[in-house]
């Protein structure tokens, strides 16, 4: 079984629910789990787990090479490239590999066989455990453009099986990399905030999961008692609620040094149970 | 010769466009006959990424030998520079205005980009 872990905005509390969930499946409910971290561009969950990590795993992309000698600089290559990491002027072929995300159309267009393909390197997939809970996570390289090919790596990496529960931890917003993070999941659960951003982004990703046609409920953090915001607009629409976590300073406090909820503050069990056993319900 | 200069309109009284990649249009201007015609870039306002690779590529076919914009990033500046084209700055003016201003040798020229990419 696959949850993903979502949101519209960033930091809503995506990685504070997600490894929260991990350490609640872990050692309150005696659950196998892995937590899969595809927020490749800031991984954060890492931090919380603290794991003895494992030789990271180098993840390539393939991008083309001309042959310059049997290059006629006919444009085909350039004409179906839809990144425009290829430009074709003047009797000249010039790639730009970092807008490349490596579909190979431009060897398959290539009349005359000048183009090869180069592996690129754009990042590591790091595994490892921390807290009794199997951690796998991407780290982009820095001043990359692309995160999906590395996403699709670090969730290769930890393949579905019956034995256990994997979250995924996805990055914020609705664009190509949440799709990629959260595609395959059986369950997504959107972490939101009660301010005007955080509802806004929520109706983003809510539209996001009803196409990808994936079952989902909202998970209210930093929730207060006198702004109901979120519960409005889930109640119209009817989506299920299924997470609350107050605005407790303590949270804050535990946070701040690494600390997971749980560890520092116990009583909130009761709300991870909770969210598990209302996915349970959903996908039994 | 020919120059394409950054358009947000289709004749020579329109604004200049400070943007290159995305930018609106370019009019293309022969000083050679003191014609011009008008090239729509609406395709790569709207693209996602290498929108300045790929109007450099598509003003270099039309046959530029200049540009007269705001900025280039890298990429943009690499297209451009790999085929020769010159690459002057102006901003706030009319089309015209930067014309004339070329012909005087006021306009800038420069030899790098600009400005950065921008997904960095």
């Amino acid at each position: 079984m696959r949850i993903a872990i979502a949101s519209g905005k960033g930091g809503t509390g995506k990685t504070t629910v997600a490894t929260n969930l991990a350490f609640y499946l872990k050692h309150f409910d005696n659950t196998d789990v892995t937590l899969i971290d595809c927020d490749v561009e800031e991984p954060n969950s890492h931090i919380f787990l603290r794991p003895d990590c494992q030789e990271p795993k180098v993840v390539t992309v393939p991008v083309p090479v001309v042959q310059e000698d049997l290059c006629t600089a006919c444009g085909k290559c350039a004409e179906i490239c839809q990144f425009n990491a290829i430009a074709c002027v003047k009797e000249k072929v010039l790639i730009f590999p970092e807008l490349c995300h490596g579909c190979g159309g431009c060897l398959l267009v290539c009349p005359t066989g000048a183009i090869t393909e180069k592996q690129r390197e754009i990042g590591v997939v790091e595994n490892g455990k921390g807290k009794d809970i199997k951690l796998v996570y991407g780290r982009l390289h820095v001043g990359e453009a692309m995160s999906p090919p590395l996403i699709r790596a670090v969730k290769e990496f930890s393949p579905v099986t019956t034995d256990e529960i994997q979250l995924i931890d996805c990055p914020p917003g609705t664009s190509c990399p949440v799709i990629t993070a959260v595609s395959g999941s059986d369950f997504v659960l959107l972490v939101t905030e009660p301010t005007p951003f955080g509802l806004n982004d929520l109706k983003l990703a809510v539209e996001m999961v009803r196409i990808l046609d994936i079952p989902f409920a909202v998970g209210i953090n930093r929730s207060t008692a006198d702004n109901n915001m979120v519960q409005d607009y889930c109640r119209t629409e009817g989506i299920p609620v299924i997470l609350n976590i107050p605005h407790d300073r303590r949270i804050a406090e535990a946070y701040s040094t690494g600390k997971l909820i749980l560890e520092s503050l116990p009583e909130y069990h009761e709300q991870f149970s909770q969210v598990l056993g209302y996915i349970k319900g959903v996908l039994s | 010769m020919k120059i394409a200069i950054s358009s947000k309109g289709n004749t020579l009284e329109s604004a200049t466009d400070p943007r290159f990649g995305r930018a609106q249009q370019f009019i293309i201007y022969d000083l050679d006959n003191g014609t011009h015609s008008t090239f729509n870039n609406t395709q790569n306002l709207t693209s996602s990424h290498g929108a300045g690779i790929q109007t450099a590529q598509n003003i270099i076919n039309a046959g530029a030998d200049l540009v007269i914009t705001g900025n280039v990033g890298p990429n943009a500046f690499n297209v451009l520079n790999s085929a020769g084209v010159k690459i002057y700055l102006t901003s706030g003016l009319t089309v015209q205005e930067a014309i004339e201003k070329y012909k005087k040798g006021e306009l800038e020229n420069v030899s790098s980009n600009t400005v950065e990419g921008h997904w960095v």
